[in-house]
C-alpha cells in the first residue's frame, strides 16, 4: 500500500508535478469488453448496454509504486490485470468538450487495474477490486506533448517475459477525449487526478510468484510481482 | 467536543458552537468561536466539510426499510460504493438539481470517521477505531441508474452531491451510536425518519467487513445508509437532515442556471 508521500515518488515534470491520489477508471470501455459480455449484456440484470461511461474509483489503499509485491488473498488461485492507459489532469476539468479536453491533460502513465476474477459487474465490486495495493501505477507521467496520439497506442503486458496480452487504445467505444467530455458533465476532475481509458479483455492473468510487465508505446513499462497473502 | 471546519477572512478555521443555551437546541447556533478566539457569526462563515476526508465508502440498501421501499430484499453481503473528493460539500452548500431529472432525492445517514488505522479488525474492537461522528446528505438523481456498477458514479458522485457537517463530533461525546434518531425534514416538514439501531450491517460489522480487504486509515469515512422517506426535492427546496447528538446540516437546492447552465 503505497503511503501518501509515495505519490510524490512517481516523476511528473509537467504541472502539477504530482498525483493528486485520486483515480478513477471506466469499465467496458475497450470494444472487447463489452463485447465478451455478448449477449448477456442485454439481459438481467443489466438490461440493456451501459449509456452512461462505467467508472469505478481505485481508493487510495489501492495504490502501489511499480515493483511493489500485489498480494493473492488466501484462496484466490490468479488474479486479473486490466492494462489501461492513465489520463493524468493537468487543469480542473469540468464540462469540457471533447475538442478541448485534451487540453486538460497533463501527461500519462500506465494504470494496473488488478482485481480478483469475478463475473458481474451488476454492483460495485469493492471486495475484488479495492484491496490493498490492487492499483500499482507509474512509471512517470509521460507530458502529453511526448505523445502524439493517446487513442493509437499499443498495450502490451507480459507475464513472466512471455506475451500475454495485446490491446491498442484505438479500439475504445469512448477514445480519451470523448470519455473526459462524458465525465466531466457530471464531476469535476482537478490536477493530478488519474483517469484510466479501460482495459481490454480477456484480461490477462497471474498467479504467486509471477511477474507481470504492461508496455505501453511512449508511456514505458510497470513491472508488477505476485505474490500469496502472508497472513 | 463538537467542532466545524470553516472558512472566515482568508483563512480556513476551527470553530466551536457558542450555545444558545436553550436545551436540547438542535438548531445552528448564532455563534461560532475560532481557535484564535475570534467570535463570529454562523452566517458570516462558509462551512466546509469538517474533517478532510480521505476514502469515501457508501452503503446502499442499509436500512430494511429502505430496501422495501426501492423493492430490493435485503443484500447477504454489504452493498458498498465509494465517492471521489470532487463530490464533497459542507453545510448551507447548494446541490445542483439538472433541468432533465425527475427524481432526485436526498438520504439522510450517519457518517463514521475512521480514527486509528484499521486492517483486518474483529467488530469486537471495531469501535475503538472510530474518531467520531458527523451527518451525511448522500443525494442520489434516479433518471441516471444503469444497473453497471449499480449505484453508477453518475448518480452518487456528482459535483456537490455529497453533503456532510456540520459538526465532526468525537466518538467519546456519542454514547451509542447503534440508537440514533435520523430525521429529515424539506423545508421544515419531516419527510424521513430512522434510527440507526435498524441498520442490516452495523457499524462494528462495517468496519470487520471492510477492514477485511482494506486498510482503513485516519479519515476514511463510512457513509452508513439511509432509512426509507425519500421525496423528490426541486430547486428552492431547503433540505435538513437531523441526527439525534449531531446538529442539523442544511442544504439547499439550485437549478441549472445557477451553475451557468
Amino acid at each position: 500500500m503505497l503511503a501518501d508521500a509515495g505519490l510524490f515518488s512517481i516523476p511528473c515534470d509537467v504541472p502539477p508535478f504530482l498525483l493528486s491520489g485520486a483515480v478513477y477508471g471506466a469499465l467496458l470501455n475497450h470494444r472487447s469488453a463489452l463485447a465478451a459480455l455478448g449477449e448477456a449484456a442485454k439481459l438481467p440484470p443489466y438490461h440493456a448496454p451501459p449509456v452512461a461511461p462505467v467508472l469505478y474509483i481505485k481508493p487510495q489503499n489501492t495504490l502501489a509504486l511499480p515493483g511493489e509485491i500485489v498480494r493473492i488473498p488466501a484462496g484466490t488461485p490468479e488474479l486479473e490485470v486490466g492494462a489501461s492507459l492513465g489520463l493524468v489532469i493537468g487543469r480542473t476539468a469540468c464540462r469540457v468538450s471533447a475538442s478541448s479536453a485534451l487540453e486538460h491533460v497533463a501527461g500519462y502513465l500506465i494504470v494496473a487495474d488488478v482485481s480478483v476474477p469475478h463475473a458481474s459487474f451488476h454492483r460495485p465490486s469493492i471486495r475484488f477490486r479495492a484491496r490493498d495495493g490492487f492499483c500499482p501505477l507509474g512509471p512517470a507521467v509521460i507530458a502529453r506533448a511526448a505523445v502524439a496520439n493517446p487513442d493509437a497506442l499499443t498495450i502490451r503486458a507480459f507475464v513472466d517475459g512471455r506475451l500475454a496480452h495485446t490491446a491498442s487504445t484505438a479500439e475504445m467505444i469512448r477514445p480519451a477525449a470523448r470519455l473526459l467530455a462524458d465525465v466531466t458533465e457530471f464531476m469535476t476532475l482537478g490536477p493530478g487526478d488519474v483517469l484510466a481509458l479501460g482495459a481490454a479483455a480477456p484480461a490477462p492473468r497471474v498467479r504467486s510468484g509471477q511477474t507481470l510487465m504492461i508496455e505501453i508505446d511512449g508511456v514505458g513499462s510497470l513491472s508488477i510481482p505476485f505474490m500469496d497473502d502472508e497472513a | 467536543m463538537m467542532r466545524a471546519r470553516v472558512a472566515f477572512a482568508g483563512a480556513i478555521h476551527e470553530a466551536t458552537p457558542v450555545r444558545s443555551g436553550r436545551p436540547g437546541d438542535l438548531a445552528e447556533p448564532e455563534e461560532l468561536a475560532l481557535a484564535d478566539g475570534r467570535v463570529v457569526a454562523g452566517a458570516d462563515v462558509v462551512w466546509l466539510p469538517p474533517f478532510q476526508a480521505g476514502t469515501v465508502i457508501a452503503l446502499g440498501l442499509n436500512y430494511a426499510d429502505h430496501a422495501k421501499e426501492l423493492q430490493f430484499k435485503r443484500p447477504d453481503e454489504p452493498l458498498v460504493f465509494l465517492k471521489g473528493p470532487g463530490t464533497l460539500l459542507g453545510h448551507r452548500g447548494m446541490t445542483r438539481r439538472p433541468a432533465d431529472a425527475k427524481f432526485m432525492h436526498y438520504e439522510c445517514e450517519l457518517a463514521v470517521i475512521v480514527g486509528r488505522t484499521a486492517r483486518r479488525t474483529p467488530r469486537s474492537s471495531a469501535l475503538q477505531h472510530v474518531a467520531g461522528y458527523c451527518i451525511a446528505n448522500d443525494y442520489a438523481i434516479r433518471d441516471y441508474l444503469e444497473n453497471w456498477y449499480r449505484p453508477n458514479l453518475r448518480v452518487k458522485n456528482r459535483d456537490g452531491g455529497t453533503v456532510l457537517g456540520p459538526w465532526f463530533v468525537d466518538a467519546a461525546d456519542v454514547p451509542d451510536s447503534g440508537n440514533l434518531g435520523l430525521r429529515t425534514l424539506v423545508n421544515g416538514k419531516l419527510t424521513q425518519q430512522g434510527n440507526t439501531r435498524d441498520l442490516i450491517f452495523d457499524i462494528p460489522q462495517l468496519i470487520e467487513y471492510l477492514s477485511s480487504f482494506m486498510t482503513l486509515r485516519p479519515g476514511d469515512v463510512i457513509l452508513t445508509g439511509t432509512p426509507e422517506g425519500v421525496v423528490n426535492v426541486v430547486p428552492g427546496d431547503v433540505v435538513t437532515c437531523e441526527i439525534d447528538g449531531l446538529g442539523r446540516l442544511v442544504n439547499t437546492i439550485a437549478a441549472d442556471h445557477e451553475f451557468g447552465r
